[in-house]
């Protein structure tokens, strides 16, 4: 007799990011200090971005700027009547005791980005939508340095430094579209590939200029309604983003099931042990009493202005990997990373604009080239002696046939040492392909006549030493006989 | 439009104000007087009137993003409460709502 097995109840979880983003301004949104990151404390501070009692703030038009083109970079309706207000509350890390943020009529709402999910396993991607509630601007707080120990608690005081106080940034609410660790992390790239190429943004997580908090719940499968929401803060790489959620939805699986509530609360990731643990609970939701901003006019960004702007984005990311897919032919994986890093991209689309076609260039900055800047650390593909250009003609050399791959592998870690033509290189060291049937006959004649047992052993049905024969051959011609050809010559030879 | 102790009480914590129940309950009645005296303005029709956030009627006001240093940060640190170095000094810091 066989007990039936209790069903187990199937849980989704429901995620939400917050993800906030350092603006390449020179200076700071409402004040003329520098934004420079790492400058020796208090250094970059002025009476604005202080608070000091008759300070009139003014916006920054590259802040507004940026924002806006972000906005329509995440597929936003820009808003045409757009304000500043005041949110407040007491922590030392605000001079002012408010932070100037937008509060009900950000910048640009209702967007959405398209995240591409690629499955290591079967090498193929699905594509998804993650809808954008918001987008607004506001500045930075400073940063606490806390005495007598190295966490707030414990510690007898604290020590500030105003240099981030009053730094521009743009603040990103997803939807809760978001269903697992990875697409957390997917979509967080996404985010930073977007200001990256926008040139908005460095993106830079471990100074903090990318920084993303996560609001996470569970539910049953089908179920309508949302649990009790927990926010993580204090992931640094998109890595830990991941690790977060997927530890996360199951500390809430485990909860639920033991017939645990699930607190409101913030909890903080924890590298070294790779869990969250509790911060602080929320009771109540937070009150911030927001009121429109006295010292700032409002902005309207007018259509003609909206759209000049529109008109300077540059191909974004979804764009490039639609493109490359399908125009290009090349596969998901080769797109993501050709086109994750801008430097890459733009040394990919230049050798192809250059005349080369698309999959040996992917193939060649993919494999030999990575594996060149790999071993040369702190070496980028923009340092390279070998431009896109030269590429291109190697591989047309070898698309050619008058040299052969293996000749191009050869060669290529001298031009990427010196750079120049692939093809003066060639004819200087006479690696021209050999193509004439004659000269490759007269090699395959040596070749024989030296090796009689191994011709034996072909002549007693060993066929696979054809391959050692064509190989003898390759090799006697210093790599240079056309391969396909000696191997026609090769096998049509023995078998004569 | 009233104003009860409890909602005193509450406004005064977020604006960390220590308040006795005495100085509760008369602001209370001080500050549901202001309110109702306010409240007159309800008399009159405003549905078609747009909301008014600031007296002077002036939009986009931006400046050039050109750094320029402070040249007296100096009096910015030497005019707080408390200082170390080139740090402002806060006292511990106490959270909790």
């Amino acid at each position: 007799m066989t007990a039936a097995t209790p069903v187990k109840t199937q849980y989704e979880a429901i995620i939400g990011l917050e993800t906030h983003c350092q603006l390449s301004t020179e200076t700071k949104i409402f004040s003329e200090s520098s934004t420079v990151f790492g400058a020796p404390p208090n250094t970059h501070i002025d009476p604005v971005c202080m608070g000091l009692p008759g300070v009139l703030p003014v916006l920054n038009q590259k802040v507004l700027e940026y924002a806006v083109k972000a906005g329509l970079a995440l597929n936003c309706t820009i808003a045409p009547y757009s304000k500043f207000d005041r949110k407040q509350y007491f922590y030392p890390d605000l001079p002012k005791n408010y932070q100037i943020s937008q509060y009900d009529l950000p910048i640009a709402e209702h967007g959405w980005v398209e995240i591409e999910l690629y499955d290591k396993k079967s090498g193929t991607s699905t594509r998804k939508k993650i809808g954008v509630t918001r987008l607004h601007m506001e500045e930075d707080a400073g940063k606490l340095v806390h005495g007598g120990s190295d966490r707030l608690a414990g510690s007898t005081f604290s020590l500030v430094d105003y240099n981030r106080a009053g730094v521009p940034l743009i603040e990103i609410v997803s939807e809760p579209d978001i269903r697992s660790g990875q697409e957390a992390a997917e979509y967080a790239q996404e985010i930073r590939r977007i200001v990256r190429y926008l040139g908005v943004s460095d993106g830079n997580m471990q100074e903090g200029s990318l920084r993303c908090d996560v609001n996470i719940s569970i539910r049953p499968m089908g179920s309508t309604t949302f649990g009790t929401k927990v926010e993580i803060k204090n992931m640094n790489s998109f890595n830990a983003i991941q690790r977060a959620i997927d530890y996360e939805i199951e500390r809430q699986i485990a909860a639920v099931e033991a017939g645990e509530p699930i607190i409101q609360e913030t909890r903080l990731w924890d590298e070294g042990s790779q869990t969250t643990r509790t911060m602080r609970v929320k009771e109540g939701s937070s009150d911030y009493r927001y009121f429109p901003e006295p010292d700032l006019g409002p902005i309207e960004v007018l259509e003609a202005q909206r759209e000049q702007w529109r008109s300077e984005l540059p191909e974004l990311p979804v764009q490039k990997r639609h493109r490359y897919q399908e125009e290009l032919g090349l596969s998901p994986y080769d797109t993501r990373v050709l086109t994750d890093d801008q430097s890459i991209t733009t040394y990919f689309e230049q050798t192809v604009a250059a005349g080369a076609a698309a999959k040996p260039s992917a193939n060649w900055i993919m494999g030999d080239i990575s594996a060149y800047l790999n071993a040369n650390t702190g070496m980028t593909i923009a340092d390279l002696k070998l431009m896109p250009q030269e590429l291109a003609e190697l591989i047309n050399l070898i698309e050619s046939g008058t040299i052969s791959n293996k000749i191009g592998k050869d060669i290529l870690p001298e031009l990427l040492e010196n750079g120049g033509s692939p093809k003066a290189l060639v004819e200087k060291k006479g690696l021209l392909q050999i193509s004439d049937p004659a000269v490759i006959e007269a090699a395959i004649e040596e070749v024989i006549a030296a090796f009689p047992n191994e011709l034996e052993q072909y002549k007693g049905g060993k066929t696979k030493m054809l391959g050692f024969f064509v190989g003898q051959v390759l090799k006697k011609t210093g790599g240079k006989a056309d391969p396909k050809l000696t191997n026609q010559l090769v096998a049509k030879k023995l078998n004569s | 439009m009233s104003l009860d102790r409890e909602q005193v009480h509450k406004v005064a914590t977020l604006a960390r104000l220590a308040l006795t129940p005495e100085e509760e309950e008369k602001f209370a009645g001080q500050l549901t007087s202001i309110l109702d005296y306010v409240e007159q303005l309800n008399e009159l029709d405003v549905a078609d009137v747009p909301p008014t956030t600031r007296a002077i009627d002036v939009s986009n006001v931006t400046r050039v993003d050109v750094q320029r240093a402070y040249e007296n940060r100096e009096a910015i640190l030497s005019s707080a409460p408390d200082r170390e170095d080139d740090f402002f000094k806060v006292p511990k810091i106490v959270t909790g709502d």
